[in-house]
């Protein structure tokens, strides 16, 4: 392509697009290594690690929060995918009665006005001492995880080429056999995916940790929340990288686990 | 057979029960809690409106709010999800198309708290946008304002929100028989012509439901609120939050759920509606 007039329309469209997504990133970047910053300068007026230092003291907090986040999603992960695995089979391979109203059950906590719901839970885990723990934050967020790891694994399950297990089980293996050898090993890219959907949206969940963890739990996003309102820019831009490194990888890297023939299947 | 159905509803049970028991349960307990007037001293608890009625005097003005900044929000999410839809499908210059495919997805796994900073920053008074729009000429910077309000809301919104409608609009393009558009420029209609009334009509179902779920997604947003236009008016979900940490007043934080419920729900029905009449046609 070359640059000419005819293209001009379409490169600053492109660009100001790239503006309207990436200024805001770019903002946040800058305040991530701002030192002091005072109008009606247009860039900081010193720029370094002063804060990062300041995140990372042990006394600051952050690493806390980081290894709670992460001690969090790594059990909703292994939550949902615990109830998921077994379901995804079942929805995939199985005969069930109004499988579509199943189906469509593991959506509803996506697709229901969520912050009532939380407050009630938050209610029912006070009254039986669930509240501002670890285990209760994480019951709250493998069901907002539910949607991806149940959908994910029917789908992967389904791409299964299903002759692969009727062979396993002429063979004379037990469907139990058949399940472990042959269905969950190829299965397990699609199902790997599901896992980091699952454990990237525990990590960024902020509003039913708010009703149900705090103050006790401090999950990396409540902590950046708590900077942010505070003023602190700089910590809060910081902390916010921390959440957007993963996710962000995760994005460039999602078409290599989900393939399009488990895609083409999701929430079918 | 009888069995093998016991053995497969055994095998998806554990995970329904964890959705009826952490989803349903609390959520029936919320609609019916609506309705439920607290025990207050020697009066027992007992059923009425007053919950909605003391809801819509004290947030009545937030509630319309809500419903302004959510409508707004979600029409401009659809505009622009068509727009990079569209331009995907029609184009035709492939680094243009491969470049924005690239960029429209950023904001898809950046979460709510995350863009609410991002933009506590980008749209403030001397943020990176006053200094670029300054920079170009647009405006002048010591006179500028800020856009922490309703409006930064929006932005927030279309931000993040517009990157999941435009994943599934231009899926649903990419799915289409390219012979009607073909046809279509055979005949020598404008790209906009081929947009409006080819391509839209045939992705409608994928565009409505990307369009509802990102209704229901930000109408129960309470970072973005709480952290972008703070002060009065606010959003519902901030009011609920504010009515259970600092009066503990789940009465009134339910009613207004079930509000924001019942605006939901009217979307859906609208949808629903539109689609079994359209059928019928068809």
């Amino acid at each position: 392509m070359r640059l000419s007039i005819k293209n001009l329309p379409h490169i600053l469209l492109i660009a100001l697009f790239a503006w309207v997504i990436f200024g805001p990133l770019l903002n946040m970047l800058i305040w991530a290594f701002t030192e002091s910053w005072f109008f009606p300068a247009k860039l900081p007026t010193v720029w370094g690690f002063k804060y990062w230092e300041r995140v990372f003291r042990p006394q600051a907090g952050a690493i806390d929060s980081l290894l709670t986040s992460v001690h969090i999603a790594a059990w909703t992960v292994v939550v949902s995918l615990m109830v998921a695995i077994p379901a995804g089979y079942a929805l995939a391979r199985r005969s069930l009665p109004v499988r579509t109203l199943i189906m469509l059950t593991f959506l509803i906590p996506q697709a229901f006005p969520s912050v009532a719901v939380f407050i009630n839970i938050g209610r029912i885990f006070y009254d039986i001492g669930l509240n501002g723990t670890i285990f209760g934050v994480v019951m709250v967020h493998s069901v907002q995880g539910l949607v991806y790891a149940v959908w994910i694994s029917t789908a992967a399950f389904s791409a299964v080429d299903r002759d692969l297990e009727l062979a396993a089980r002429d063979l004379g293996s037990s469907p139990l056999l058949s399940f472990r050898t042959v269905s969950l090993p190829i299965a397990a890219p699609g199902i790997m995916a599901s896992a980091i959907f699952v454990f990237l949206n525990s990590l960024d969940e902020f509003t039913g940790t708010f009703f149900v963890g705090v103050p006790d739990i401090t999950t990396l996003p409540l902590m950046m929340y708590t900077a942010s309102m505070e003023g602190n820019y700089q910590i809060a831009s910081i902390t916010a990288l921390f959440l957007l490194i993963p996710s962000v990888g995760f994005m460039l890297v999602v078409e290599r686990f989900l393939k399009s023939n488990v895609v083409s299947k999701i929430g079918v | 057979m009888r069995e093998s159905r016991f053995v497969s509803m055994t095998l998806v049970a554990p995970a329904l029960f964890l959705v009826a028991g952490l989803f349903l349960w609390p959520l029936g307990k919320s609609l019916i809690g609506a309705f439920v007037i607290e025990p207050d001293g020697e009066v027992a608890s007992r059923i009425g409106i007053d919950n909605f009625i003391k809801a819509f005097s004290l947030y009545g003005q937030d509630v319309l709010y809500t419903v302004g900044i959510v409508t707004v929000a979600t029409l401009l999410v659809g505009l622009i999800s068509v727009g990079i839809g569209g331009y995907i499908t029609l184009c035709g210059r492939p680094v243009m198309v491969a470049a924005l495919k690239w960029l429209y997805r950023w904001p898809l796994f950046i979460p709510f708290v995350v863009v609410g900073q991002m933009m506590r920053t980008f749209l403030a008074k001397n943020g990176f946008m006053n200094n670029s729009f300054e920079a170009i000429g647009l405006i002048d910077g010591l006179t500028a304002s800020g856009y922490l309000d309703w409006r930064g809301i929006i932005i927030a919104f279309v931000w993040k929100q517009t990157a999941f409608a435009a994943l599934l609009v231009s899926g649903a393009m990419a799915a289409l028989d390219r012979s009607t558009i073909e046809a279509g420029r055979d005949l020598g209609a404008s790209p906009w012509r081929i947009l409006g009334e080819i391509i839209v009509p045939q992705i409608k179902t994928t565009l409505m439901v990307s369009l509802i779920l990102s209704f229901v997604t930000m109408l129960s947003v309470l970072s973005v609120p709480m952290m972008i236009g703070t002060g009065t008016p606010t959003m519902m979900t901030v009011d609920m939050a504010w009515r259970i940490n600092g009066y503990s007043d789940y009465g009134v934080a339910n009613a207004l759920g079930f509000i924001s419920m019942a605006m939901a729900g009217t979307v859906a029905w609208i949808y629903l509606k539109q689609a079994v009449k359209e059928g019928g046609q068809n």
